[in-house]
């Protein structure tokens, strides 16, 4: 406690203007960064995913299985810093329990069971399960035993039975979007609805946090791809990568266009909080909004993608530029969700002044518990990339 | 015979097992309707409990800015000293000549609050003391995930400490910086106007210790309430209206600075 005190005391001496005092103390640090961005991930790759098995992208089919584990791996991870941000996290089991049906936040936990629950785990279900069989039969060891037991006793392996998997699957990607749809916009709604706070409060906020969220879960699946490729030594196949590339370009000129909306509108309307917004745009947040978000995640990716659509150099180069815009599209939609938690909490409710931000380096809420959290999903991706690796999939191979 | 016996058993275990199931079904029908079957007394008193709705009047033109209802409080509520949790505090404004604002309230006015502008330059000044707005719509309770913090019978927001989560989602929502993460017990912190006391019949500490009486503490029922006729006189506000909050704290002579 008496750390946590000296941090605030010298939070107090850089308090810029006027703000409520208790508002120096910032309530939501890196895990709430960590939150939207880790949903954000999951949202999109699972709308990656769903492109292949929905809209029959075909030429995306080596992306399906590796985008569903990715987007299985960062959900089960997706509320631990959540929880672990709590004051209180052996109490959090409550919202389940007695949820508050006004509140945004109780509601999420259901959005985000019913997503993992009966659409990410069903589908993966429906899309392994033959595999499962086949499998339990040739592995030895504990691969055997839990292919054993996830087949949960339904071990047919028919023309018929594999027709049916593949009918309910896509029966649960096409129920998969909207719940993807509604998971991510959702979790824009939490700040969206907050209208003691004008960064937060906007209607567009869902929408904005939705098509973030895909460009984040596309960049990433393009990099895993690539990366996953090079550890298992198989060619990258450009029309993947060009056509990821494509979705990505597509998504991320709405994105940019629906938070240049929401600026605009900011500016143009300049109601009472816009005095004090303008100067945390042109401050606090200067490096991590306009360099960081905007300059780096946003309009390098556009310009470099949007180039190859019109000259397309090498093969080389093209992959170069995709893993490099992978790797930019993913810091800057990172530090979209810094601008929104950090930067709506360091002006004061008051509008008359500035709090200010230090993250801390260990703890519950520093910067090796954010590298933990972040670290885990990949982790738990090769974990099962190792266990039910989408390329020795019967169909992978027939198609 | 053996079989026979079984048999009966069978039939006991199944009689035992539907009453069993059916008496915890009935009991959980019937549970909510436990309000009618009260006796006339309770009602009695539910009733007096919803003819009182709490509500506060700030005086800005009698506040002279000594904090001691903040540091009332912060004794009274065993609110940490640090200079970063209040329940309540005082804002000292000044409206410079130049047209410029100064706010200030350090240590939440805490020990009295002293000028810092030079008399030449200033063209007004006020005190504006702040807590809790116990608002009718209260976006905190909106906002609450578990329904640790609510509205009590008699209109004072208060937060379950048993129940409350810390997930801090409240003190996000809150437009007025009114609550505050308690370091000592991990759950989100806030003004009750001293419900302990109030539901004794005593007065909120900041009001009692107040030495001007800029603090009128009563019930908005009561024609009779001194409160009542400070809004029946003065031409009172609530802050940030705005935001349609329905706000039980009421202010007279509130200046288009404040926030």
């Amino acid at each position: 406690m008496e750390e946590h005190f000296q941090h605030l005391y010298q939070a107090l001496s850089h308090v810029d203007g006027y703000i409520y005092p208790n508002e120096i103390d910032l309530h939501w640090g890196l895990m709430i960064v960590l939150y939207p961005y880790i949903t954000g991930l999951v949202a999109g790759a699972f709308i990656l995913a769903s492109l292949e098995r929905v809209f029959n992208v075909k030429v995306l089919k080596p992306t399906y299985g590796l985008a569903l584990l990715t987007a299985l791996a960062f959900l089960l991870v997706a509320t631990l810093p959540l929880v672990s941000h709590l004051q209180h996290p052996l109490r959090s089991y409550e919202i389940f329990m007695t949820p508050n049906p006004t509140s945004a936040m109780a509601i999420f936990g259901f959005v985000y069971l019913w997503y993992l629950m009966v659409v990410l785990l069903l589908e993966i279900w429906f899309d392994y399960r033959l595999d499962f069989v086949i499998w339990s039969k040739k592995s030895t060891g504990f691969k055997k035993y839990f292919y054993k037991i996830i087949t949960l006793g339904i071990n047919d392996t028919d023309e018929k039975s594999a027709k049916l998997d593949d009918k309910l699957g896509y029966f649960i990607t096409v129920l998969g979007i909207p719940s993807a749809f509604l998971l991510h916009g959702y979790v824009g709604f939490i700040f969206g609805s907050i209208k003691a706070n004008p960064w937060w409060s906007s209607v567009l906020m869902p929408v904005i946090f939705l098509f973030s969220a895909m460009v984040s879960g596309i960049a990433l699946v393009m990099v895993i791809y690539m990366v996953v490729s090079w550890v298992r030594k198989v060619k990258i196949e450009m029309p993947v990568l060009d056509t990821i590339a494509k979705y990505l370009l597509y998504i991320l000129i709405i994105d940019f266009t629906l938070e240049s909306l929401d600026q605009v509108h900011r500016i143009y309307e300049a109601e009472e909080s816009f005095d004090i917004i303008k100067v945390l745009v042109g401050g606090k947040l200067n490096i991590t909004l306009i360099y960081m978000q905007v300059l780096l995640g946003t309009i390098i990716p556009l310009f470099t993608i949007g180039f190859f659509q019109i000259y397309k150099p090498s093969e080389k180069i093209r992959k170069t530029c995709y893993f490099l815009v992978g790797i930019m599209v993913l810091v800057g939609i990172f530090f979209m969700r810094w601008n929104v938690v950090i930067g709506g909490q360091l002006f004061s409710k008051s509008l008359s002044g500035f709090t200010s931000f230090s993250a801390v380096y260990s703890g519950m809420e520093g910067y090796l518990m954010a590298a933990v959290w972040l670290l885990l999903p990949l982790l738990i991706l090769a974990f099962l990339l190792w266990l039910m690796p989408p390329w020795k999939k019967i169909s992978f191979k027939v198609n | 015979m053996g079989t026979e016996k079984i048999k009966e058993n069978r039939r006991k275990f199944f009689k035992s097992s539907v009453a069993l199931l059916g008496g915890t079904l009935l009991y959980s029908l019937l549970k909510p309707f436990e309000l009618i079957a009260q006796n006339k007394e309770d009602a009695v008193k539910e009733d007096k409990a919803n003819d009182t709705l709490w509500g506060m009047g700030v005086d800005i033109e009698t506040c002279i800015g000594c904090g001691k209802c903040a540091e009332a409080c912060k004794i009274e509520n065993n609110v940490p000293k640090e200079p970063f949790y209040f329940r309540t505090w005082v804002e000292q404004y000044t409206v410079k000549n130049n047209g410029k604002v100064k706010i200030e309230s350090p240590n939440g006015g805490i020990g009295g609050l002293k000028q810092s502008v030079p008399d030449k330059d200033i063209f007004k000044s006020f005190m504006v003391p702040k807590l809790c707005n116990h608002c009718t719509n209260a976006p905190c309770v909106q906002a609450c995930p578990v329904g640790a913090t609510f509205i009590s019978p008699d209109g004072v927001v208060l937060v379950d400490e048993t129940y409350c989560i810390g997930c801090s989602y409240c003190i996000q929502a809150c437009p007025y910086g009114a609550r505050f993460m308690n370091p000592v017990t991990k759950v989100a912190d806030k003004c009750t106007f001293c419900y302990h006391r109030i539901t004794k019949g005593l007065e909120p500490a900041c009001v009692e210790v107040c030495p001007t009486n800029a603090r009128i503490f009563g019930n908005l029922r009561d024609k009779k309430s001194k409160l009542v006729k400070f809004l029946q006189k003065k031409q009172t506000q609530v802050l940030k209206p705005h935001l349609n909050t329905h706000s039980k704290v009421f202010y007279n002579g509130l200046s288009s600075e404040v926030k």
